[in-house]
């Protein structure tokens, strides 16, 4: 008999996947508030439309390849929702549209649907747009409304400003704690991502190795190579990736021992691509690179655990 | 003679239709990535390996009878490689744009595995009008392959069709595209949706088709 | 000319395995990339004996176009040499595995005999001389950008591997899907742009 181990969700039961994803996007709830809050009614728009677009894309393909609907078990609205949360707030509103439609269409339903995918949807789609439209998905503005005391100031006229990975010296502290500073819609405000984690290890819907492997080794290279530990991971994405994307267990190796491999894996490869790539971000990548090792580490980490003997071809 | 011109021409539609080579034999895959980020681009490489195809399936052929078992397939590079040479200086000479553009993909003709495989498969075992139909048509075959990969990787990634604009200036073009990733993803997905096409008209004709 | 120094050396290998690999950047090496990545075990074993064949192919090539081709005033046989001389080497590769591991030989069947054909032997041997390498770089040209080829292939059949049990639609079961989850990859890999300047 060929007993093979494959990756999670193993359950295709409405119910729970359902639980699962309301888990997730109420652990969001934060974030899309503060990020809402911080860049007003414009970010809204970009996230209802990434959102709407996820669930029609979902409802189109299952429609036309005669399969059941499932959108109420809530994952596309996750992917969309993910998505939105990783837009620049002034882009095109076609832009996260178009993203939402390949995430799900091309890397999710194409390979079969929920839980088949082998790379994080919502993260490819964001690096293909980011490579076909680079224009538009670098242009980063100010908040339209601040929180806080604090010297940055706010403008309703989407002033485009430099990110604290470009300037870090620009912002104090308090500002990247908070989310006074110009980023993406979801991953400004660490402190809503924060509870966003708390809330999700509580329920139990993720564990810790992810996200503190990943975030600790972010801030242990950084040091090494001369930045401040704390300013690298509260700027760019890191804390918003760590929590949310790499923590999609679909796409992550089984084992916990390779948890904490995928995780100090991401944190090494966003320092590099931070240093000495082109790309001032290296999360999206990041990430993507670890989802794809995915499969050799759960090889590796297999043998090491239960000593199997090794399958012939 | 009517008998023969008529399946020559089967041997040609074979090439273009049932077994072309980029959608239904899956050969040439590095060169249809490389050459199709535009239409012309994808024209031009096409018309090269038809010229090489053209030329080695007929000296192949004429030779079929004369090239010992043993030492074929380094027969049959040598062959190949000799028309790829030509071809290469009559591009650098009237086509230097062309040249330009596909660069290290002119030499590499001569791996293009539809050659080779037509030479083993087709060449060596047929009368030289036939070869140089297959040659032509699978030479066809794969330039209009070429040639829509090549359409719609430069719609989307430029807005533009054989360098003509064609979408206006307000479309954003996805660069993606027209890169090595696009290139991939792009083919792929035509791929499946030739398959699904063929799938379809399989399931409803009862086994027609001209068999070569 | 890049003088050899450790540095140097270390980028240029990041350079031809991650920043510019064969197959995600180059296109170099398709048909055995899609064709015999269904096991993580063959496609390293094809990996490796790609890695061999880049390597030699890189060297015997430099020194026929060196001292055979350019002081005759040939170069422009290079193609039809260089292709001669890979013939000629796979089948000397073949014969060898044969005798020593011929269970890899029995696994890689067919496609053994067509690293002939595979566009990124003969290519890297025809950048040597666009580059204009010294053997030594023309070298390790070929085996770290054969060494790139094994990274992808391998990193292709886990995911293959992984996706044996998937319901993908029908009719992009094996190379239409095999093409979308190399492209899908190779967005991944652009992430390393821009590492060597």
């Amino acid at each position: 008999m060929n007993l093979r181990l494959s990756a999670g969700p193993h359950f295709v039961a409405r119910e729970s996947t359902q639980t699962l994803m309301l888990d997730v996007i109420i652990a969001l709830i934060p974030t899309t508030a503060a990020g809402v809050y911080l860049f007003g009614i414009r970010a809204a728009w970009v996230l209802a439309i990434s959102v709407i677009s996820a669930v029609l894309a979902e409802f189109i393909w299952q429609k036309l390849a005669k399969k059941p609907v499932r959108v109420s078990d809530l994952s596309a609205v996750v992917t969309g929702l993910i998505l939105g949360l990783n837009m620049p707030p002034e882009v095109p509103l076609w832009l996260p549209a178009i993203g939402s439609f390949l995430a799900i269409m091309l890397v999710k339903q194409l390979f079969g649907g929920l839980g088949q995918n082998f790379m994080n949807p919502a993260l490819l789609a964001r690096g293909v747009m980011l490579v076909s439209w680079p224009a538009l998905m670098s242009v980063y503005t100010l908040p339209v409304r601040v929180l806080g005391n604090t010297s940055v100031e706010a403008s309703a006229d989407a002033v485009s400003a430099a990110t604290a990975l470009i300037r870090p010296s620009a912002y104090s502290t308090y500002d990247l704690l908070i989310g006074n500073i110009p980023g993406a819609i979801g991953e400004v405000c660490k402190l809503a991502i924060i509870i966003g984690f708390l809330y999700l290890l509580f329920v139990g819907t993720i564990s810790w190795h992810i996200p503190v492997c990943f975030v600790g080794t972010v801030a242990l290279l950084s040091w090494i190579l001369g930045s401040d530990p704390l300013i690298a991971i509260l700027s760019g994405g890191v804390l918003f990736g760590a929590v949310f994307m790499a923590t999609d267990y679909v796409t992550n190796p089984m084992l916990n021992i390779g948890h904490i491999i995928f995780g100090i894996g991401c944190g090494v490869i966003v320092v590099v691509i931070r240093k000495f790539g082109s790309y001032p971000e290296g999360v999206t990548f990041a990430i993507l690179i670890m989802n794809i090792l995915t499969p050799l580490i759960d090889r590796w980490t297999h043998r090491r655990v239960y000593g199997m003997v090794k399958k012939h071809a | 003679m009517r008998n023969e011109k008529t399946t020559m021409r089967g041997v040609f539609i074979n090439g273009v239709l049932n077994e072309n080579p980029v959608f239904r034999l899956v050969l040439g895959v590095c060169p249809t990535l490389a050459s199709t980020t535009n239409a012309i681009n994808g024209l031009g490489m096409g018309a090269a390996a038809t010229f090489v195809l053209l030329g080695s399936n007929i000296v192949i052929s004429m030779l079929r009878n004369f090239i010992p078992d043993k030492v074929r397939i380094p027969a049959f590079i040598v062959v190949i490689s000799t028309f790829v040479t030509i071809v290469q200086m009559l591009i650098q000479a009237f086509v230097p744009s062309l040249y330009e553009a596909l660069g290290l993909f002119i030499p590499l003709i001569v791996v293009n595995c539809i050659i080779l495989a037509r030479a083993e498969a087709f060449a060596s075992k047929n009368s030289v009008l036939h070869s140089a139909a297959d040659g032509l048509g699978m030479g066809a075959g794969f330039t209009l392959a070429l040639i829509i990969i090549g359409v719609v990787r430069e719609i989307l990634g430029n807005g533009s069709v054989f360098g003509i604009d064609v979408l206006g200036a307000s479309f954003q073009p996805m660069l993606l595209a027209i890169m090595a990733p696009g290139g991939f993803i792009i083919f792929g997905l035509i791929l499946g949706i030739v398959n699904s096409i063929v799938n379809k008209i399989g399931k409803r004709s009862a086994g027609k088709g001209a068999e070569a | 000319m890049m003088e050899f120094t450790l540095v140097n050396f270390l980028l240029f290998m990041v350079n031809c395995v991650l920043s510019n690999n064969f197959i995600f950047s180059r296109y170099l090496g398709c048909c055995p990339f899609l064709g015999v990545s269904s096991k993580v075990e063959t496609a390293a074993g094809m990996g490796i004996a790609v890695t061999f064949v880049m390597g030699l192919a890189s060297l015997i090539t430099y020194t026929v176009y060196h001292f055979l081709l350019v002081p005759f005033n040939l170069q422009y046989l290079n193609t039809i040499s260089f292709i001669l001389v890979i013939a000629a080497l796979v089948q000397f590769v073949e014969m060898l595995i044969k005798k020593s591991i011929p269970a890899l030989y029995s696994a890689l069947g067919i496609y053994l005999p067509l690293i002939t054909t595979n566009c990124a032997v003969l290519g890297v041997t025809l950048l040597n001389i666009t580059e204009n390498y010294n053997m030594l770089w023309s070298v390790l040209n070929g085996i770290f950008g054969a060494l790139g080829f094994l990274l992808a292939i391998v990193l292709m059949a886990g995911a293959r591997e992984r996706l044996e049990s998937s319901n993908i639609p029908e009719s992009f079961k094996g190379f239409p899907i095999s093409l979308v989850i190399a492209g899908l990859m190779s967005v991944a890999f652009l992430g390393f742009t821009g590492l060597v300047k």
